[in-house]
């Protein structure tokens, strides 16, 4: 059942085990080797479809779930669920996904791939997270810069 | 006729993926969006950490595992630290603009069926393509 107050130490539990379950999938699945992402993307020359199958596989086994666990009225450890509502295409969502594709791209890395490579000790991972992180932190300063002072103050984050 | 292992290992990692993410909606209530996850540790809000934290902890665990039980797990033709440095970057402004990344958008957007996370994961995987086509090629 669910609890009528947040449980703090079982969310904490919860966040490490989803992040070692989501490190080693990234590194069974090929995700973690940056030429498979690349061959992954060419499409035009030598397509490696082996990497369809790391989103085939966790859709559907999320999307099962997804069914399935939204029929509880919360989650079992927080009084609610933060799932993002918008279904709105803006030029914002499009840019930025663009942009992130060019880096994917380039590297071969996204984010999880790239922090749990981390462990490798490799100086071009450490210095794609850094970089990222600096990304990240530029953006969301001028994000916060451009929005009225009015505005609600910020919920945490979905995604 | 066989099939390939890389396939296979791809499908398993994906599961692991998938109830990685389930564990975190069933018992927390949250996607599992890793540009999200770090981006509330580059840019907090107080009480909103800890979880943060410990995910990320766990993506290295999950990772020094790996390295210790799966070795060829990491690396291969990893790009130059200038290079990389670069499409870190881009991946920061990127997924920060765009509200996530492969995991955010892709899987768990894509499992919920979000137009937008539908439109972003076939834009990212359009201009990423794009990329590795004009820089000649993976291999």
């Amino acid at each position: 059942m669910s609890s009528p107050t947040p449980n703090r130490v079982g969310e904490s539990v919860v966040a490490l085990a989803s992040g070692l379950l989501f490190g080693l999938g990234l590194a069974v699945s090929g995700m973690t080797r940056p030429e498979k992402v690349r061959g992954f993307l060419d499409f035009f020359r030598h397509w490696d479809p082996s990497l369809t199958f790391v989103m085939g596989g966790a859709v559907l086994v999320h999307a099962v779930a997804y069914r399935l666990i939204t029929r509880r009225s919360s989650p079992v450890f927080a009084a609610k669920f933060a799932l993002p509502t918008r279904r709105d295409l803006d030029a914002k969502l499009l840019v930025g996904a663009g942009v992130f594709g060019v880096g994917w791209g380039l590297g071969g890395y996204c984010p999880g791939p790239g922090i749990t490579s981390l462990v490798t000790g490799a100086a071009p991972v450490a210095a794609f997270v850094a970089a990222m992180l600096v990304g990240i932190a530029i953006t969301a300063r001028l994000e916060d810069a451009k929005k009225p002072v009015v505005d609600a103050p910020r919920t945490p984050a979905t995604r | 006729m066989s099939i390939p292992t890389d396939w296979i290992r791809a499908l398993v990692g994906g599961a692991l993926i998938g109830v990685s993410a389930s564990l975190m909606l069933a018992f927390n209530g949250r996607v599992t969006g890793i540009s999200g996850i770090v981006g509330g540790l580059v840019h907090p809000t107080p009480g909103d950490l800890a979880w943060r934290a410990l995910f990320v902890g766990g993506l290295l665990l999950g990772g020094l595992a790996a390295a210790v039980a799966l070795p060829g797990s990491f690396g291969g033709a990893a790009p130059g630290v200038a290079t990389a440095a670069f499409a870190g970057l881009l991946v920061g402004v990127g997924t920060r603009l765009g509200n996530g990344c492969t995991s955010g958008h892709g899987v768990c957007g894509i499992a919920r069926l979000s137009p937008r996370s539908l439109a972003a994961t076939l834009t990212f995987i359009s201009t990423g393509a794009v990329t590795v086509l004009l820089a000649g090629g993976a291999r």
